[in-house]
């Protein structure tokens, strides 16, 4: 085992920090087409005109990986990982809401 | 080691097409993949599921595999017959996931080169690349942890090849500090701590995805807390000065009079930090005082007599 005892200060990768698409795909193991795609379906949105200038959120990251795991392992198209990402948001604000519920009427 | 027994994982006969096998997976798939999946099995059941297909879904290897005999058991103690494999052939090219790492049953059949972690699968671009790869990790925090930062020591578990070939899992401890106002399904990038560089090149990153486990009093909504409020229907009814604990520390709350249960009560900038700072909403439960004592029964009975309440009016149109 292996212990390092130096404190290790990282960078958040949320909402007000961006990320470029080399970054992106290297933090995906993914190409550049495989990120364009996933681009081109509106499943990522960056700013920036052309892919060169493409800036990401933080939130890409979660996003990113998420559809291309989903991708990959249940052999879905984009246009099906689109919308399995956005019921998948609903289904967890509504679990959030419905736990919430369950714990006021205990 | 233990026999797995492929078919059975998958629910397929024996003599299934390789159509029914995939069928089967993608089904199974959409069930247990720990993104969409319920089961508390999931990321293990999925797993499993993968190193099935694997074999299954390439006749090759599926061929290898049926060699082995139809009469091993799912879990029984296995051992290879020597040479077993000679004759077969491999094409490899194995595009497993990020992180496929399989069973020791799998690397004794297929050999440790075919279940090594997929790597080429992804690539970032084609030729040479002399970063090291990124990792991730998924860690919880408390909520706490997320208010007013913390440090925490971490343990990885990453699977790592060795110099003969041999996949083992190499352990190491981090200690990380947790920047206060970190979301759920935020990332903390520690730059150099993924896979070492090719060539004298930079070491990856690690990302550790941030997770909050569940808390006794708050749930979480982006970087606003929700804490169910109980009230005395007096303290509802005629308003009151109440304690309200806050990650922060408690605070006096103003109950207005005439409050009702359900209401959402808000305390600005009282929950996660952040520009700007999330809210704390305070929801108000209301609490009956039990009616086990003859003065407890009393009152309630004062009250039906004197105050013509009638809660099913809505009903009653």
């Amino acid at each position: 085992m292996e212990n390092n005892t130096q404190t290790l200060v990282g960078v958040v990768v949320g909402d007000t920090t961006f990320i470029s698409l080399d970054e992106l795909c290297s933090a995906c193991t993914a190409r550049v087409e495989h990120i364009a795609a996933l681009v081109e379906e509106g499943i990522l949105e960056p700013s920036g005109g052309s892919s060169n200038d493409w800036r990401f959120p933080g939130s890409s990251l979660y996003r990113a990986r998420t559809a291309l795991r989903l991708q990959r392992e249940l052999e879905i198209n984009l246009a099906g990982v689109a919308l399995a990402l956005e019921l998948m948001e609903e289904v967890q604000q509504l679990r959030c809401r419905l736990s919430r519920w369950e714990r006021g009427v205990e | 080691m233990e026999y797995k027994d492929y078919y059975e994982t998958m629910g397929v006969a024996r003599e299934a097409t390789q159509d029914e096998i995939k069928r089967a997976y993608r089904k199974l798939a959409r069930k247990y993949h720990p993104d969409v999946s319920k089961e508390a099995d999931a990321d293990a059941r999925f797993k499993e599921l993968g190193e099935a297909y694997e074999v299954l879904k390439d006749p090759e290897k599926r061929a290898a595999y049926d060699q082995l005999g139809a009469n091993w058991q799912q879990g029984q103690d296995f051992r290879p017959p020597p040479d077993w494999d000679a004759g077969f052939e491999y094409s490899g090219g194995f595009g497993g996931g990020e992180s496929a790492h399989f069973s020791d049953f799998f690397e004794s059949v297929f050999g440790q080169a075919a279940g090594r972690a997929g790597g080429g699968a992804g690539g970032r671009g084609a030729g040479y690349q002399a970063r090291g790869e990124d990792h991730h990790a998924r860690i919880l925090i408390d909520i706490e942890d997320a208010f007013d930062g913390a440090e925490r020591a971490i343990t990885l578990h990453a699977p790592e090849v060795d110099e003969q070939g041999h996949v083992r899992t190499r352990e190491r401890t981090l200690k990380v500090r947790i920047p206060a106002g970190i979301k759920s399904g935020q990332h903390i990038r520690l730059s150099g701590q993924g896979n070492p560089g090719f060539g004298g090149g930079p070491a990856g990153d690690l990302y550790l995805e941030v997770g909050f486990k569940p808390h006794r009093m708050y749930s979480v909504e982006d970087n606003d807390l929700y804490l169910d409020l109980p009230l005395a229907p007096w303290e509802a009814a005629l308003g009151a000065k109440v304690r309200v604990p806050t990650p922060g520390g408690a605070i006096e709350m103003n109950i207005p009079a005439g409050t009702k249960a359900g209401a959402k009560m808000r305390l600005k900038g009282r929950g996660l930090p952040g520009s700007p700072a999330g809210d704390l909403f305070a929801v108000v439960k209301i609490v009956l005082p039990p009616a086990d004592t003859e003065s407890a029964k009393a009152l309630y009975r004062k009250m039906e007599q004197d105050l013509a309440f009638n809660p099913r009016a809505a009903l009653e149109a």
